[in-house]
């Protein structure tokens, strides 16, 4: 994509999801500027009322697929758009909507609303690249805002964007924590899980939550064997690898290799 | 130089810090901080740990109370020196465009921090011999042959180097196999050993260099006594005598031919977690990824280079694809690389013996246990 010769026109969608990605899209501030006039934002109904239409070069897709009417909107989004950017946990992986995946969603409806006939809905909770093709994935929950514009400055430039795709361990050390796992066998997910949001949880001596997903060659059940002989539960470990990204299949498996 | 050696109580420690900062150095050494003894900015001998030592096994690190009044008795910290002298992220080009034109900014000064004048004047107070040796590793890399990588060599032109040898080695220890330590060879400017008999403890002082002996000079520390000087080179044997772990590298080269399809590969990537802890806690682990970055608008972009880690997909991708798509084939490379190749490309074996990787991987997997289980020889390590 050439700058000057035309602004790559954008639409940003939701589907089940907390809009906390859209939001930190909208936490650009100063950047958003810039970003507003590089590109053509032409559909984003969290942001303006101006509703445009499609095609679009470049769709960000927030939310992951959970009805009928969800499992069709992403087909015509797909076809509408030259590259489909998942954004987020619920995007990528499913959300932590996907807990439904293990259990029978129809007794949750039941239970929450009062007419449940009027509610139709998947069984399950999905990432969109389940259901079509996509270009790019943008993981965390939420999104990293530098993430965001990475890859849009790089779309622009017609680079290849520079995202992670490895450990969180990686970042952690190159910023220079000292590791909670080993020094104080805090159960930190962070081994297993991809980089991205700057390891910012064990920088103030949290362990990592997973909210970036499995990282390319997470060996989940192999850090579940470290948290075991540390003395987690078999719930706490289910817990542990069922949150925002509880369907990507690495923390999947390690959910469900759990004997509860 | 080795002839000359003083002894340093306290107050010789403290005029050593501060005869350093008088010379324009930014002072750096060993303090407690949470659960580890790391390296940051050094004012006086009251902030080195005191009566701290450690103790690690494959996968895990604590700080231990002792009784006595050592300060150097946490063995390697999971610090090493390539945090100040080859940084985790670097920017080596800017570049900007004007009318379609394309120019390259003049940068800092090679070495110098960002929006810094000149590269910075570090002296390392309390390193350990294996961070010694890993130095003249990283020299071999950096610094040898046709292309010298001018960011590290401006730092560590710099470097003033008070190595302490080892009186206490920590489990995860196989510097004396690796011939790295616990006593120091060369290349310091000066070494010290601690003398732990009494209280507060006392040190041996050595020069290893011109601006070393002017050091112990300007500090004006007495001659040391030979009974003096015995004990703490009796200590620093002690040191040596109690590590179990060895590594027989010399055998590497050839053990590492004879063992590509060996079983234990496949075992081992089964417990890795291809986290790279190994490698970046690894004072010698180099390797790093090129990173571009632009504006929004074109205007401006830059490349940078960050550390990186042979663990990753990555690493080694190139046109069609990676070359080391399985993690077994990465972690062969990574030990492969470590005990046999690096001594065929530099002449000495690439690993130290220092244990970080052993003590600071997640799932306890132990360096030396594995070769121990390529080699077919009994071990000493405990790993699972
Ligand atoms: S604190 Fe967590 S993320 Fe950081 S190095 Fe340790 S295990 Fe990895
Ligand atoms: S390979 Fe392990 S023991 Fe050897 S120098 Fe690196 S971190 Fe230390
Ligand atoms: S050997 Fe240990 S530290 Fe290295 S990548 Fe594997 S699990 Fe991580």
């Amino acid at each position: 994509m050439k700058p000057d010769k035309h602004r790559p026109t954008v639409g940003i969608f939701k589907f089940a999801s907390c809009d906390g990605c859209q939001l930190t899209l909208l936490d650009c501030e100063d950047d958003l500027l810039a970003v507003a006039g590089a590109v053509d934002i032409r559909y984003f109904p969290e942001a303006s009322r101006n509703i445009g239409k499609g095609p679009f070069d470049i769709a960000f897709v927030e939310g992951s697929i959970t009805t009928h009417h969800d499992a069709d909107r992403i087909q015509q989004i797909r076809r509408q758009a030259r590259i489909l950017i998942a954004l987020g946990a619920c995007a990528t992986a499913g959300g932590i909507q996907a807990l439904r995946n293990w259990h029978d969603s129809g007794e949750y409806v039941r239970q929450v609303y009062a007419k449940p006939d009027y509610i139709s809905t998947l069984k399950t909770s999905t990432p969109v690249a389940e259901h079509v093709p996509i270009d790019y994935e943008l993981r965390g929950c939420p999104v990293q805002k530098t993430h965001f514009l990475e890859i849009v400055c790089a779309l622009l430039t017609g680079r290849r964007p520079q995202l992670p795709s490895a450990s969180l361990c990686i970042e952690c050390k190159r910023k220079g924590n000292t590791c909670l796992l080993v020094a104080s066998s805090e159960p930190c997910l962070g081994p297993a899980t991809q980089a991205g949001c700057g390891a910012i949880c064990p920088a103030m001596g949290r362990a990592c939550y997973g909210c970036f997903g499995p990282h390319e060659n997470a060996n989940a059940p192999a850090l579940a064997k470290r948290f075991r002989e540390d003395g987690m539960s078999e719930p706490d470990l289910q817990r542990a690898f069922r949150t925002y990204n509880a369907w990507a299949w690495q923390f999947r498996k390690a959910s469900e290799e759990v004997e509860t | 130089m080795r002839d000359k050696a003083w002894r340093l109580g306290p107050e010789h420690f403290g005029r050593l810090i501060s005869v350093l900062a008088e010379q324009g150095y930014e002072v750096l050494g060993p303090q407690v901080d949470g659960p580890a003894v790391r390296w940051g900015p050094l004012t006086g001998p009251d902030e080195l740990p005191q009566g701290i030592g450690a103790e690690t096994s494959p996968g895990h690190y604590r700080l231990k109370q002792r009784s006595g009044p050592e300060r150097f008795a946490w063995g390697p910290s999971p610090d090493s020196l390539k945090r100040w002298l080859h940084v985790p992220e670097e920017c080596f080009v800017h570049a900007a465009q004007d009318n379609g034109a394309f120019h390259i900014l003049p940068g800092e000064q090679p070495g110098a921090p960002p929006g810094g004048a000149a590269p910075p004047k570090f002296a390392f107070i309390g390193m350990r011999p294996c961070d010694l040796a890993a130095l003249v590793r990283l020299d071999a890399v950096f610094l040898k042959g046709p292309y010298v990588e001018e960011h590290y060599s401006a730092r560590r032109r710099e470097a003033f180097l008070v190595v302490v040898n080892c009186t206490a080695s920590l489990d995860t220890c196989f510097c004396a196999s690796m011939e790295c330590g616990p006593g120091a060879r060369t290349g310091y400017d000066v070494a010290l050993t601690e003398h732990t008999a009494e209280e507060p403890a006392a040190y041996l002082a050595e020069a290893g260099s011109a601006r070393g002996v002017a050091l112990i000079e300007a500090i004006t520390a007495p001659r040391a006594e030979p009974g003096f000087i015995a004990e703490c080179r009796e200590a620093c044997k002690q040191a040596a005598a109690v590590q179990r772990r060895r590594v027989d590298w010399r055998t590497a080269p050839a053990v590492m031919l004879r063992s590509f399809e060996h079983p234990r590969w496949e075992q081992t990537a089964r417990r890795c977690l291809a986290c790279g802890n190994c490698t970046l806690t690894c004072p010698t682990c180099f390797c790093v990824n090129t990173i571009e970055h632009t504006a929004i608008d074109g205007s401006t972009g830059g490349r940078s280079r960050v550390w990186d880690s042979c663990f990753t997909q990555n690493f080694t991708y190139i046109h069609g694809g990676s070359v080391r798509t399985s993690v077994k084939s990465r972690y062969r490379q990574w030990l492969g690389h470590k005990l046999a190749w690096w001594q065929q490309q530099f002449g000495t074996a690439g690993c130290t013996g220092c244990g970080r990787c052993i003590a600071w991987c997640p799932a306890g997997i132990d360096i030396s246990e594995e070769f121990a289980a390529l080699a077919g020889t009994a071990q000493g390590g405990t790993g699972a």
